[in-house]
């Protein structure tokens, strides 16, 4: 059209503040600007009146000798270790309950959601009960009532309890045997790798040769006996080089072996179950998505129950499931911080808390404390979304 | 995860208002604000705790309310602020409390690292052990193997690992993050031992529900002056601190007391005269009312009053004067004079 033709040149000399494309880029470069701006203004304030107090700053600090004991530590740690080994130290136990806590919370939440859909009157009712009592009870609460209900039950190391030989229960925790590894037990490790392995390979097998002829082969029997049997039959070749370094009761309690202490046990038990009643519900909500069409249509082709439910809803349910369980597992990792009210030597009990004591500086500690919390949920996120996608429906 | 939300917002305080904080003038805004804010413990008994109608009342307490008297002329216009041992730095440096009073420890790191300064010593005290009585045990230098309750974020950490090391035994540090956990935990069984400084171990002693099934161990394995702490860099309101604490114990070796001190008044002693305000610099170079030192004894005591009304003789706590008698009663309280 002629219209057209005449605004074109006139298109050309339009200042670029009315292009809305150029002005988006302009006005957010400046408020990028202003954000980083203010974010400097306020890095520069801090230490600026930090100095001004005589406030110490920086991360010199993580180089000092912390001089403080840890009842748990995961890696070497004496008094004499440095303030930045106390933060490796809390972070690898913060890891390991939550670890602990993610596994348990799942096993115990699948297995309650199922169970609420039960036909069973009794193991419905029980899963429900199970969910209102602990997802309506305060976290803090419930890690208190395992703490000390399990401490008042226990007795003392002199009265310890013996369920199995060398193994004792008493109030300060639970002591086992600890393996002590000899020479030629390196072999014990590869053949169990070789065994992984040689099942990784035959699984493959027996699926392409399920898809090509129909036939099932013993896959479970085969690879337990593998994973099982191959590492003991090298051990007994190597002439069983491992030996038992068992707990003994000296003075005031058990030395040696090795301890799991009872605020492990307490903190884990209170965030397995807590979390797992939330994942309860997850998990039966995704169940109940699934149209009941496709249980029925299972159930048409012959199906066992067992089948229908392993085969058909809970690959479809999972699709459903992951997004909320990721945000469950968020929250146990970050609830793990409340392991500072029972004793449990955590990143927020033990650097945090003792390590921002001794040296007084909350700024840097704080920062590296939440920076963990961020970079560990992210990663878990991170892992969760990769695996959503790769169970997410593939549509061709 | 409460408690870290409470030190970064504290922090984040730090940051955003802290120009305002270091620059201000305490005592100034003390008396324009009306009432003195006072860190003080979550409860430990004898020292900052409530009483059953909720008013605070403990040796700490008493330092503040001296300040209050001091400043004020009226020794309750105080607002008592509960702290753990985490927070009470952070609530003082960013200037959410005036003065911490809160049996803290002096050391050199805390009084040159952190911006702030020690005004004096309230109670010469050290660290000790409170141990179940039927473990048998005499002496601290049996407790090799032990397991031991102890209250997070303190010296008390530091020390107990300290003795440890240098005895070449081993113990099971338990960390808790209150005072009420810590005496939890150890009568539940958790722990043999207890550690926290000593006269802390008489008042959590108490707090057992049964205190008689336990002991403490001779040994005192640290020195713990504990005292109130302010600012750096405000040494006008350090000194009104600093001297509000010296009025008590000059009071006590003058023989002031609340009850005689008006019947004293017209005392021609010259050191009374200038105590109550009646001669010599009065309140001039403190910025004070010229009786501030006769408020002080007037309305909270004398130092030998406040201890013995709140830790001594006449408490449930029942701790002896010892080094905290007067210096010329054996002790080590000694205190400028007031010339």
């Amino acid at each position: 059209m002629p219209s057209d033709a005449n605004k074109s040149p006139s298109a050309h000399t339009t200042r670029f503040w009315h292009d809305p494309a150029k002005r988006a880029i302009l006005f957010q470069s400046l408020l990028v600007i202003a954000v980083l701006g203010f974010v400097g203004m306020i890095v520069q304030n801090t230490l600026h009146n930090l100095e001004s107090r005589g406030i110490t700053t920086g991360f010199a600090f993580l180089s000092q000798e912390a001089g403080f004991g840890i009842v748990q530590s995961l890696i070497d740690y004496t008094e004499s270790s440095s303030y930045g080994r106390t933060f490796f130290v809390g972070l690898l136990n913060t890891l390991l309950v939550s670890a602990l806590g993610v596994v348990a919370a799942t096993v115990i939440g699948f297995v309650m959601g199922i169970a609420r859909l039960s036909n069973n009157w009794l193991i419905a009712k029980v899963a429900s009960a199970y969910v209102e009592i602990f997802r309506n009870i305060p976290l803090l609460i419930q890690i208190f009532f395992w703490y000390f209900a399990v401490l008042r039950a226990l007795p003392s190391p002199r009265q310890s309890l013996e369920p199995l030989d060398n193994i004792f229960i008493n109030v300060r925790g639970l002591y086992m045997p600890e393996p002590i590894y000899g020479d030629g037990f390196g072999w014990v490790v590869v053949a169990f790798l070789l065994a992984v392995v040689a099942v990784i390979g035959i699984a493959r097998w027996s699926k392409k040769r399920q898809d090509e002829t129909g036939q099932r082969f013993p896959l479970f029997w085969t690879a337990a006996g593998l994973l099982i049997g191959l590492p003991l039959v090298v051990y007994w070749i190597m002439g069983s080089p491992m030996t038992w370094d068992n707990p003994v009761l000296k003075g005031f309690n058990f030395r040696g072996g090795m301890t799991i202490i009872p605020e492990l046990a307490a903190l884990w038990l209170a965030l397995s179950i807590y979390t797992a009643a939330f994942i309860a519900e997850i998990v039966r909500s995704g169940i109940e998505a699934i149209s009941s069409g496709q249980t029925e249509a299972a159930s048409a082709l012959g199906l066992s129950k067992s089948k229908v439910l392993r085969l058909v809803v809970v690959p479809q349910a999972v699709r459903v499931i992951i997004p909320p369980l990721t945000s469950q597992y968020l929250n146990l990792i970050k609830n793990s911080s409340l392991a500072t009210a029972i004793g449990y030597p955590d990143l927020v009990s033990v650097f945090a808390g003792t390590t921002l004591n001794q040296t007084g500086q909350a700024i840097e500690v704080i920062f590296m404390t939440m920076l963990v919390y961020l970079t560990l949920s992210l990663l878990v996120s991170a892992f969760m979304n990769w695996f959503n996608t790769r169970m997410a429906l593939v549509e061709r | 995860m409460k408690k870290m939300g409470l030190i970064a917002a504290t922090a984040a305080m730090t940051v955003g208002f802290s120009v305002n904080a270091s620059a201000a003038d305490t005592l100034a805004s003390v008396k324009e604000r009306g009432f003195v804010q006072c860190g003080v413990t979550t409860g430990v008994p004898g020292y900052s705790n409530p009483d059953d109608k909720g008013n605070w009342k403990g040796m700490d307490v008493d330092v503040c309310r001296g300040i209050a008297a001091a400043t004020l002329g009226d020794a309750d216009k105080v607002k008592y602020i509960p702290l753990n041992a985490k927070e009470r730095f952070t609530a003082l440096q960013s200037g959410e409390i005036d003065v911490l009073s809160r049996v803290t420890t002096w050391t050199l790191t805390r009084d040159s690292s952190l911006g702030l300064n020690f005004a004096g010593v309230t109670y010469y005290d050290g660290q000790g052990f409170l141990i179940n009585k039927n473990l048998g045990v005499e002496s601290a230098l049996e407790l090799d193997g032990a397991s031991m309750c102890i209250q997070s974020g303190t010296t008390t950490e530091l020390n107990a690992a300290d003795y440890f090391r240098e005895n070449n035994m081993e113990f099971e540090p338990v960390v808790f993050d209150t005072a009420d956990q810590t005496v939890k935990g150890f009568e539940a069984g958790r722990c043999d031992v207890l550690t926290s400084d000593q006269s802390q171990l008489y008042a959590l002693r108490i707090k057992l529900s049964n205190p008689s099934s336990a002991m403490i161990l001779p040994e005192i394995i640290s020195k713990e002056p504990l005292g109130p702490v302010v600012r750096q860099g405000d040494d006008a309101w350090f000194n009104v601190v600093k001297w509000s604490l010296f009025a008590m114990v000059n009071a006590e070796e003058l023989g002031l007391t609340s009850k005689n001190i008006d019947s004293m008044k017209s005392s021609k002693n010259p050191n009374i005269a200038r105590f109550v305000g009646a001669e010599g610099i009065k309140g001039t170079g403190l910025s004070l009312s010229d009786n501030w030192a006769y408020n002080i004894v007037k309305q909270v005591g004398n130092y030998g009053e406040a201890f013995d009304r709140n830790l001594g003789t006449s408490s449930p706590l029942k701790i002896e004067r010892g080094l905290n008698a007067l210096w010329n009663k054996g002790g080590l309280q000694y205190a400028p004079p007031i010339r």
